[in-house]
């Protein structure tokens, strides 16, 4: 037992290639999300956008 | 079977890590249906009376697209028992294991909550209600429930693949008229054949499936003749837009083209019962059916997009 040193899971090459290409896909679509929201305030508001106290 | 059979997919996929990769979670979106229900909904959207900026209408059309692929994340959750016997479906992600049950449910519903929250906020809460309505019906009252139990399968659940344009009608015009529930109605008629017309080719799969398809339950010829009833019924529904003020002249020609196409394609398969032409006539009336709706909606929204005048245009006083 001494000798045996506990690595837990140990990922392949391809379970780690594929990790990272969907971490990086998760990335992506909440950069997307976080435009959407922005693109819908704006254009939701429209030329409201001015009409405030200043 | 199926209890057995969905029991033994979870506990194969439960060890180790994750094997999907991004192109999987694509796939359990079922892009090429997503792509007619995204041709369908701006069909619908542009049709509309305008009242939405193009940019929003653009968002709402996304938001429409990821609600269809979400139903079809949660249709591969719980069908992925039916999905690993069928040839046509068995390499789909759950069955072959590179996702879980679990990720495709958790995958669907958030992308179902946030899709129709997104078309809320972006649109109006009429077509959110109207796409939330869409998935519950895809995914409990299809996928849950008739897919297993009747042979009006798709039928009844056909009403699910058409209503894009009503969704999409209600995001641009915040209402739903008349207009667009007749491209929800050509839609509906047109799912039958359609699917009963892939059925026959491949009703060994469904059989296998135990999944009650039409040939299956009530034999390829009592099918043929349903196809038959249902393309002559929706070749004059196909035309009715021309008379409704939403389609042009160029759409009744088209219609009525593709109409009587479509009708002869039914009655080859109506006639020809026997052999490799009864396959042939039925996967030529499957593939003329895609491009009989793809050309309906192609031209609807052609004529919509150039400011064609409607048919009935010069006819308005008299009609």
């Amino acid at each position: 037992m001494a000798g045996e040193e506990h690595k837990g899971i140990v990922l392949t090459e391809e379970q780690k290639r594929r990790r990272n290409a969907r971490s990086v896909a998760i990335a992506v679509a909440l950069a997307v999300l976080v435009a959407l929201f922005y693109l819908v305030t704006i254009f939701k508001m429209g030329g409201n956008v001015a009409n405030r106290p200043l | 079977m199926s209890l057995i059979e969905k029991d033994h997919i979870e506990a194969g996929a439960l060890p180790g890590p994750s094997l999907a990769g991004v192109g999987d979670y694509l796939a359990l979106l079922k892009p090429r249906v997503m792509s007619l229900v995204v041709f369908t909904a701006l069909t619908g959207i542009v049709a509309a009376p305008h009242g939405l900026h193009p940019v929003l209408a653009a968002i709402s059309l996304f938001c429409i697209a990821i609600g269809a692929g979400a139903s079809g994340a949660l249709n591969m959750w719980w069908d992925a028992d039916i999905d690993a016997v069928m040839t046509r479906t068995v390499n789909r992600p759950v069955p072959s294991g590179r996702v879980t049950p679990g990720e495709a449910l958790a995958f669907g519903m958030t992308l179902s909550v946030g899709s129709v929250l997104m078309l809320g906020l972006t649109a109006n809460w009429l077509a959110a209600g109207l796409l939330a309505f869409t998935i519950f019906f895809y995914v409990v009252i299809y996928t849950m429930w008739l897919k297993r139990w009747t042979p009006q399968n798709i039928v009844i659940g056909g009403l699910a693949g058409a209503m894009p344009p009503m969704v999409g009608w209600a995001a641009a015009a915040g209402s739903v008229g008349l207009e667009a529930a007749v491209m929800v109605a050509i839609i509906f008629m047109w799912t039958p054949p359609h699917f009963w017309a892939l059925a026959l080719i491949k009703s060994d799969d469904y059989a296998r499936a135990g999944v009650p398809m039409l040939p299956v339950v009530a034999g390829p010829d009592e099918t043929r003749r349903q196809i038959l009833l249902y393309a002559l019924a929706l070749a004059p529904l196909g035309v009715v837009p021309a008379f409704i003020g939403l389609g042009g002249l160029v759409y009744l020609i088209v219609s009525i083209i593709v109409g009587a196409i479509f009708v002869q394609r039914a009655w080859m398969v109506y006639r020809l019962r026997e052999g490799e032409s009864a396959r042939r006539a039925a996967g030529q009336l499957f593939g003329f059916s895609l491009i009989h709706l793809s050309a309906l909606f192609f031209v609807l929204l052609a004529e919509k997009a150039a400011g064609a005048p409607a048919f009935t245009a010069p006819f308005h006083g008299w009609m």
